[in-house]
């Protein structure tokens, strides 16, 4: 019975009731479809097209449009995200438009979990457990990387200058999720 | 804490990166024409110069791209970093490991 089976967020059941701290609010992003493209220098224009927003060539840059979002993660590499598009009908799209080149294009939708860390010490929260420098100087508005928090990997993004976004893989999620909030703590 | 130049992404933290051994040993390209001692060679012996070594990292927690570093094996400091497939830099007092 297909139907019957549910997925079930990695953070729902700290989602559910977080502790109101504005000074670093925590909260759990909408589920979107996540496709991981990689490929050679010819093909990266043709995902540009294909996706609908021209990936990125800067190291650490996202670029946003009609709610899909494409990260920069590395030389050859980008994250595509679509906010709660169907994951199946995106990647079907994609591969379709994307046949003939030189890349790979995989279905990553389920892999990770996103949550947004806000406010004016959300900086100051997560380097509790990330090394980066994270002042606007270095770190400005409209950069993403993959970096590590604690002992997880996650790929960190700053959609506005007190606004991070938390990308981790499932198993993953609470284990930063509950760091973070237990670094918070200290401004309830 | 090391602080590594990623030749793609910048300075970041040593914690986000892997360490890969020696830099610029390439395979050999007919393995079955060599004799044991070559082979040994290529597999088992390095450098492990006291002063400046070309080793590979990897941005592991980052763009996850294996590039080289020259390193003091003495101070520990990072002298240069470079892209993979990038020949090793000149560099003022650089025997390129010598004690080999």
């Amino acid at each position: 019975m297909p139907d019957l089976i549910q997925r079930q967020g990695a953070l729902d059941r700290f989602a559910a009731a977080p502790r109101n701290i504005p000074a670093a609010a925590l909260s759990v992003l909408p589920d979107s479809a996540r496709l991981s493209f990689r490929g050679r220098p010819s093909a990266i224009d043709a995902a540009g097209a294909a996706f609908g927003v021209a990936l990125p060539r800067d190291a650490c840059r996202f670029a946003v449009k009609r709610g899909r979002t494409a990260f920069w993660l590395g030389p050859d590499e980008w994250l595509l995200q679509s906010e709660g598009e169907d994951p199946a009908t995106l990647f079907a799209d994609m591969s379709g438009k994307l046949a003939g080149q030189s890349c790979s294009l995989v279905d990553v939708s389920h892999r990770s979990q996103a949550f947004a860390l806000s406010g004016p010490q959300a900086a100051y929260v997560l380097n509790h457990g990330c090394p980066l420098d994270l002042s606007l100087a270095t770190f400005p508005v409209g950069m993403c990387t993959r970096t590590i928090y604690a002992k997880a990997t996650i790929m960190l993004s700053r959609p506005a200058s007190d606004i991070f976004h938390i990308d981790a893989w499932r198993s993953f999620a609470p284990y930063v999720w509950q760091l973070l909030d237990e670094a918070r703590s200290e401004l309830a | 804490m090391l602080l590594i130049t990623c030749p793609h992404c910048g300075p970041r933290a040593e914690l986000e990166f892997a360490y890969a051994g020696e830099a610029h040993i390439a395979r050999p390209t007919d393995p079955m024409a060599l004799d044991d001692e070559s082979w040994a060679r290529f597999l088992y012996h390095r450098a492990n110069p006291k002063g400046l070594h070309a080793e590979r990292w990897r941005h592991l927690h980052g763009c996850a791209q294996f590039f080289n570093v020259v390193r003091d094996t003495v101070s520990d400091s990072i002298v240069t970093t470079y892209p993979a497939g990038q020949p090793r830099p000149a560099l003022p007092g650089d025997d390129k490991g010598a004690t080999r």
